[in-house]
């Protein structure tokens, strides 16, 4: 296929390698080096998209990041398909796909186009007067059930990706002196004077290569030779130095507190094809000594009735796409600007061979110098003037001129101009995105028609045309002076290099372009994009939106993906000039992360499947995992629910596991439960203030439960505390209160008691724990322990001695939380497992059973023993779940004792434990069920309280359940009912506890 | 002129020039009934049912920026009535009910979507909290039901609910009624009908002081627009509450905080529902326009900048990416923060003040939008009549004393 | 991600390192029985909130473990300094005008 409007030239083009492409399945060829918009351009193809509201033909506007137009989809080349990419920012690879969006059934021929003639319905905020339904339809019926699915079909841009992602994300983090934003002049420039100062330097671009402008530069030379050739040697140079980073196609998306900058690198598509294992994106995670931000300017378009056909483009990017992949925009081509820069695009365009026509200039006075190079090629330059009007159909046909005088009233008489191509330039806005993220303050310059970066101490200092230095020379002299100040470095001479460039006014204008008659006639288009027009936004202003932040939201002007790159400040113009009011009085709203949309790949990075949180496996882990246990999720533990023999499920298994620990002996792994060494003289004291119960009189080798409440006075942890020496406790936590109950410790003894002296040192991880619980629980040890005697009265229950277990150093304590004959060998985690094994093997002898964390749950309930968390809900006082035994006697202040007795804690009614039997023994109730007073409780009637825990017991041949209940203690006998979908469950409250009532077999 | 497709075809006859704004611009006035601190949803549903419901028609509302400009626009636009204590269940569910005919009490076409709230359980503790969500709300006649992993796959498509999930989906909770709602159409249908209840709406109006007379009660307000008496102040300021009430020599049990929020671009309808999931901080929609509205945490400290930190819109995202393994190809359009002003007990605080005449209603930490008719109607009815209407009762700031909580977060394992 | 400054490390690290712990030089009363129910709960719950200059409590808690407090500016995040659990509340005012002078 000829590629028709491909000429020489195009410096980013490798001519020898030819990719192959295709585009709403037809195939083109393009070369490496293309992005899918210069390709297709260089294709002749003018028609990229539809737009979002009115479903008009949109040709590429831009040539760049911010473009608004040519969304596309595209399959990468692993296969995934990402929706609305810009075809500017896509490079071609040998086998691309894409399809344009928004579209049915054909870019050329689209039903939603009708949607243009019902453009006087669908002004800016319809939706709001209408669709509502008639209310007799009842209440919000035909909303959700016709129009929204109408407009949710209607709306939105790309298909959504429905296969899960192929490709693979990184991350990254970096520290460096100076990060520079922005590789072209100024950047260059900053990056370079940074290095040879011998900081470390990290440069990134958005863009494929270094350069900016100076790659689409066509008239101005630095010292000597082409701008782009100046840009290759100082890359080069760079690019020699160990202290300098340079990342292209790295977008710095977002600036955070203390100079923390976000940037997205994409990979080369092509790179992925050669190397499947490359990530897709990384996520660069910035520390900077200091920011440099050269991020350069953006050209307006102008606001005139339709602005939009295909066809119609910024005349910078026209002049990118000639010199950077020789492209010739168009075959007839006409020039629109309200600045200077269009004046060397126009003769660029021609000296490649273009045919230039006319270049229409909205201003009056016009420097000879600039038009009479154009005017010596047979382009005519007609100075106030502005086109008011377009016409053709898929393309561009024509365009409307009329004459504009000083006082930018238009004449009458209109010409029409043939041409198949516009080139507009409204002038450069300074991108200010990242300077207003790092929460840098702008002003407006009325004398540049911009909003300028004011810098800040110890702030990004912008540089080159971000800062409104335009010119190749101000800008390379600005982002020289940035490093140096932004390091610290006394100004030295100026060594900018020599440059030659015409001086360019880029100032232009902002907001619409003078016309004739009605305003509200025609759309004169300010965000492409979301099709709002200059008529949209007068009556966001005539129904009273009036603050820029009202018009946004109401219009969706700037709302749109190129989050309004090339219509903010036209937007803000156009409603200063409907208000009477300045610029600035209307308010710009604010920049905000990401300056370019970054892929949720990119920021969950490697954090996915089993990286998402760590996860934490006991060192009997694997033990489990043989045995075909099958595991839960505690806080990032992997614990062992329950062991299921072939054919098991899990009530039979965990009926099993119960049973079989009742009557002979269980073991289970309990090391995650979380442990605390406290130590020091003043050990006992601080304990006795963390917890409620008494820790002076402990003796060494005893163990006590304890209690612990948060300063509200509710139960937050549990656990048994062994007291290990006089100034030494082991104090064991729940397994997910481990690091909580340890950050709280360490804050009342850092900061409430620093003179307690205490050590605190958390040993979880240091100590396997093997539970083994049930009648035979001793003879199953003793063979294998040497150094304690386990005969009860050495080893009563809730003492604590030090030994040996296979040969291992071995923390013993007899603690029970079965209510059976029971103890928790702690032995160094990594023979954890081998003691484990040697255990099992006793077990086994006995028909015992290893058991998990369901059947741990069944066996404490059938003693009434809580579960913090599940008994409480961080509402709870000791007392409600009849823990007030545990309070030591006379003790002085504890955590959470003041709080006891406010007046709703200590009220009468509280909800207090119960346990509950179903009538149907069967019937085992649902946790979360709630209980009332009636049996078929109507709606509203008031719950009394709730099921904490309900389990089949298979000890006490029944259900069993745990329960909150408001003055439960004194309802004990009585019925309740807790309604369930089919109908009530009626339950008798007993006292919560189902086996061995006196406790006795804990002593056996 | 009322909002109906009639006018609208007209309209279209003659460029829509027709609309009048939709609130005036007045200056403020001497003296009204009743001020109204704060022109977020919550202070102008406050206002509108002054006027609507409760006869207070002098009212004015005074905003230092631009209405709708706080959390109301800024939040993920989720509605929902199933809390856990009853206390919760009255303020949300006289919400819910008010959101089920909004558009046509307003006017105003605020798009509540009735299109589901999925709430997932990723643990067996998970499992127990979301149960007892169900079973509570149940008994009292909101409707919130129990779905298996599969029936919450069928329900919301694209969810992934593979057991290898590092917190797999173990079911989910679904109430049907919630959904999701325009959020400036709440703010700015609110403000339209109050203007036309004769409320005044005064924009770019700082309050600096409250004044209060010799009995200690309160007088009125100084604003950077003048002075302006009334015997009646309500605090309706989200994240400047404290700063706000101050002026008062008040001090409140809130501390503020950035909640990030992000949107995707717009795509094609994907997801039918919402999903939040407690477990991994994730809560997603789809919005109208196309874009995946998706709610992050907040950053852990004190803050009143309107932007969050990178790592925690990073975490957020990599649960939505293993949940929705599809998405992960999806672009981060826009991110942004708003500031919420959140209690111990993740309840509002809805009532009376030290101060006579002094009204509060903040507290709604970052769930606040849901709430907004609800709260409006019972804070309007309390400021009427001075006295706390019953469903916000329970709501008083005496709580703190008495120790009365209602403590939504630790219901919902957020402390466990 | 804010940098912050271990006053006991010296080093300045990433946010991710260090635990936010709340306003700072709110004193636990020292016989909690004798303060009546309004102190005790604006000891628990009430706090300053201030939009701007706040001396908070962080917790090195990835690192030395340490708790510290910070003077932050809760508008633009800006750290005035940091200093030792213990140390008396320095006079912010008077800190901004030496910096200013």
């Amino acid at each position: 296929m000829s590629a028709s409007y491909r000429i020489s030239g195009g410096s980013a083009l490798k001519r020898e390698r030819t990719v192959r492409f295709r585009f709403d399945g037809r195939d083109y060829v393009g070369h490496q080096g293309d992005t899918l918009a210069s390709a297709l351009l260089a294709n002749g193809v003018g028609l990229f998209g539809r737009s979002f509201k009115y479903h008009r033909p949109r040709g590429i506007v831009s040539a760049g990041a911010e473009e608004p137009n040519a969304l596309v989809g595209a399959f990468g080349p692993t296969g995934g398909f990402t929706p609305n990419l810009r075809a500017t920012q896509v490079e071609l690879f040998d086998g691309l796909v894409a399809e344009s969006q928004n579209r049915w059934p054909s870019l050329d021929f689209d039903v939603g186009a009708i949607n243009n003639w019902l453009s006087p319905l669908f002004m800016a905020g319809f939706y709001y007067k209408t669709f509502m339904g008639p209310k007799a339809a009842g209440g919000n019926w035909v909303w959700r059930q016709l129009f929204e699915p109408a407009i949710r079909a209607a709306a939105g841009l790309g298909s959504p990706p429905t296969e899960p992602d192929p490709d693979r994300y990184a991350s990254m983090f970096a520290y460096c002196d100076l990060l520079v934003i922005g590789g072209g002049a100024a950047g260059l420039a900053a990056a370079e004077t940074a290095a040879n100062s011998g900081a470390q330097v990290i440069l990134c671009d958005e863009q494929a290569e270094f350069g900016g402008w100076l790659l689409s530069e066509a008239q101005a030379e630095i010292e000597g030779r082409a701008a782009r050739d100046w840009a290759a040697d100082v890359v080069a140079r760079l690019r020699g130095r160990d202290n300098v980073q340079l990342l292209t196609r790295t977008q710095a998306f977002g600036y955070f507190p203390h100079d923390f900058v976000g940037l997205c690198e994409t990979i080369e598509d092509a790179a992925r094809c050669r190397n499947p294992a490359l990530p897709r994106e990384r996520l660069w995670q910035v520390r900077a000594g200091r920011v440099v931000v050269a991020t350069g300017a953006i050209e307006r378009p102008l606001v005139f009735v339709d602005n939009d056909r295909p066809g119609i483009m910024l005349a910078g990017a026209a002049q990118t796409y000639l010199q950077r992949w020789g492209v010739m925009p168009g075959r007839r081509i006409v020039l629109f600007t309200a600045c200077d820069s269009a004046y060397p695009t126009a003769l660029a365009l021609a000296e490649a061979g273009g045919n230039v026509v006319e270049l229409i200039d909205l201003r009056s006075n016009v420097a000879e110098a600039l038009s009479a190079p154009l005017r010596a090629r047979n382009i005519a330059v007609s100075v106030g003037a502005a086109v008011t009007g377009s016409r053709g159909g898929l393309r561009l046909n024509s365009v409307e001129i009329r004459s504009v005088d000083r006082n930018g009233q238009t004449g009458a008489m209109a010409r029409q101009l043939a041409c198949d191509t516009l080139l507009m330039s409204g002038g450069w806005t300074p991108s200010v995105h990242l300077h207003s993220q790092a929460r840098g303050k702008v002003a407006w310059s009325e004398e540049a028609k911009a909003f300028l970066p004011v810098a800040r101490a110890g702030g990004p200092i912008s540089a080159g045309a971000c800062a409104g230095k335009f010119g190749l020379r101000a800008a390379i002299r600005s982002g020289a002076d940035a490093a140096l100040a932004a390091l610290g470095a006394p100004p030295t001479v100026d060594v900018t290099p020599a440059v030659a460039e015409p001086a360019l006014d880029l100032t232009g204008m902002v907001g619409r372009v003078p016309f004739a008659g009605d305003p509200r006639r025609g759309k004169a288009f300010v965000d492409f994009q979301n099709d709002v027009s200059a008529r949209d936004l007068l009556l966001a202003n005539q129904e009273g939106m009036v603050s820029i932040e009202h018009v946004k939201r109401f219009t969706t002007t700037g709302m749109a993906t190129d989050q309004g790159k090339t219509s903010n400040l036209n937007a803000l113009a156009i409603v200063a000039s409907n208000l009477g009011k300045p610029v600035p009085a209307v308010g710009l709203t604010t920049f905000r992360m990401p300056y370019t949309p970054v892929s949720f790949g990119s920021f969950a990075g490697i954090g996915r499947g089993d990286q998402f949180d760590p996860i934490r496996r006991t060192p009997i882990d694997g033990w489990a995992q043989a045995q075909g246990a099958v595991f839960e999720d505690v806080g990032t533990w992997k614990r062992a629910r329950y062991f299921p023999k072939p054919g098991e499920d899990m009530h039979q298994a965990v009926a099993r596991e119960c049973r079989t620990v009742r009557q002979s002996v269980g073991m289970l792994d309990a090391s995650t439960l979380g442990k605390i060494e406290v130590v020091g003289p003043d050990a006992a004291e601080f304990l006795e203030r963390m917890y409620v119960n008494s820790w002076r009189k402990l003796a060494p080798g005893r163990c006590r439960y304890g209690i612990m409440l948060n300063e509200a006075g509710y139960v937050i942890d549990d656990g048994v505390i062994a007291r290990v020496a006089p100034d030494r406790f082991h104090v064991t936590t729940t397994t997910g209160g481990a690091p909580r109950v340890l950050h709280m410790m360490e804050d009342y003894l850092q900061t409430e008691w620093p003179d307690l002296k205490v050590w605190l040192t958390s040993t979880t991880e240091q100590w396997a724990v093997i539970a083994v619980q049930g009648p035979k629980a001793r003879e199953v040890l003793a063979p294998l322990i040497e150094g304690v005697d386990l005969a009860p009265k050495a080893l009563s229950h809730m003492a604590y001695a030090e030994g040996r277990i296979c040969g291992v150093k071995m923390k013993l304590f007899r603690v029970s939380f079965t209510g059976e004959l029971g103890y928790e060998v702690n032995v160094p985690a990594d023979y954890g497992r081998a003691v484990w094994e040697a255990i099992w093997e006793q077990v086994e002898k006995y028909g015992g059973c290893a058991y998990g964390t369901e059947s741990l749950h069944v066996l404490r309930a059938e003693k009434g023993f809580i579960i913090v968390g599940q008994e409480t809900d961080g509402t709870v006082t000791p007392d409600d779940v009849g823990l007030s035994w545990a309070f030591g006697k006379g003790k002085g202040d504890f955590v959470g004792k003041r709080s006891l007795s406010r007046t709703d804690l200590a009220a009468a009614g509280r909800p207090q434990m119960v346990g509950l039997l179903t009538d149907n023994p069967a019937i085992v109730l649902e946790e979360g069920a709630q209980i009332v007073a009636m049996v078929n409780a109507p709606i509203g009637t008031e719950a009394l309280g709730h099921v904490t825990s309900a389990y089949y017991s298979s000890n006490a041949g029944r259900s069993i359940a745990l329960a909150l209940v408001a003055d439960g203690r004194n309802r004990l006998g009585t019925k309740l009912h807790v309604p369930m979908p089919g109908g009530s469950v009626s339950v008798t409250l007993v006292e919560p506890v189902f086996v061995d009532p006196k406790g006795e077999r804990v002593n056996g | 002129m009322r909002y109906h497709i009639g006018n609208l075809l007209r309209g279209s006859l003659s460029g829509q020039t027709g609309w009048p704004a939709q609130w005036r611009d007045p200056a403020p006035k001497p003296s009204y009934e009743a001020i109204v601190v704060g022109a977020g949803g919550h202070g102008l549903a406050t206002a509108y049912y002054l006027a609507s419901r409760y006869g207070v028609n002098r009212v004015a509302v005074l905003e230092k920026g631009w209405l709708g400009g706080g959390n109301t626009g800024r939040n993920t636009t989720i509605v929902r009535s199933n809390y856990l204590w009853q206390e919760s269940q009255g303020i949300y569910e006289h919400a819910m009910k008010l959101w089920q005919d909004l558009s046509h009490e307003l006017n105003y076409n605020v798009m509540y979507s009735a299109r589901g709230v999925l709430t997932l359980a990723h643990s067996v503790h998970d499992i127990q909290i979301v149960k007892r969500h169900v079973h509570a709300n149940r008994l009292s006649g909101i409707d919130n039901e129990w779905l298996t992993p599969a029936q919450t796959k069928e329900f919301c498509p694209p969810l992934n609910i593979s057991p290898s999930l590092r917190y797999p989906v173990l079911g989910a909770s679904l109430q049907r009624r919630g959904g999701t709602a325009r959020h400036d159409a709440v703010a700015w249908g609110f403000a339209r009908a109050a203007d036309r209840l004769g409320v005044d709406i005064i924009q770019n109006c700082e309050v600096t002081a409250i004044r209060r007379g010799p009995d200690g009660a309160v007088t009125g307000v100084e604003t950077t627009r003048g002075a302006i008496a009334a015997p009646k102040i309500g605090v309706v300021a989200a994240g400047h509450t404290s700063h706000v009430m101050a002026m008062a020599d008040v001090r409140m049990p809130l501390e503020s905080y950035t909640l990030q929020a992000l949107v995707s671009e717009p795509v094609k309808p994907v997801l039918p529902c919402v999903v939040m999931s407690n477990g991994v901080h994730a809560y997603i929609s789809q919005s109208d326009k196309g874009e995946l509205v998706i709610g992050s945490g907040t950053d852990q400290y004190l803050s009143y900048a309107q932007t969050g930190a990178l790592h925690i819109s990073t975490h957020t995202l990599e649960a939505i990416s293993d949940l929705f393994p599809a998405f992960r190809r999806m672009r981060m359009l826009r991110n942004w923060g708003g500031i919420v002003d959140v209690t111990v007990d993740r309840s509002p605080i809805v009532g009376l003040t030290p101060v006579p005449g002094l009204f509060v209603n903040c507290g709604w930490g970052t769930g606040g939008f849901k709430a907004t008719p609800g709260s409006g109607e019972v804070f309007a009815a309390t400021i009427a009549k001075g006295v706390p209407h019953p469903i916000a009762a329970p709501f008083s700031m005496e709580r703190f004393r008495t120790g009365r909580l209602i403590d939504e977060a630790a219901a919902a394992g957020v402390a466990h | 991600m804010l940098n912050i400054r271990c006053p006991y490390c010296e080093e300045d690290r990433p946010e991710i390192e260090f635990r936010n712990a709340g306003e700072a030089h709110i004193a636990r009363p020292d016989e909690p029985d004798r303060v009546d129910d309004r102190q005790w709960a604006d000891f628990l719950y009430t706090r300053d909130n201030p939009k701007g200059w706040h001396a908070e409590r962080w917790r090195h808690v990835h690192g030395c473990g340490r708790f510290f407090n910070a003077v932050r500016h809760s508008v633009d995040d800006r750290i005035l300094l940091t200093y030792k659990a213990g140390e008396p509340k320095p006079d912010i005012e008077r800190m901004l005008r030496e910096r200013e002078a």
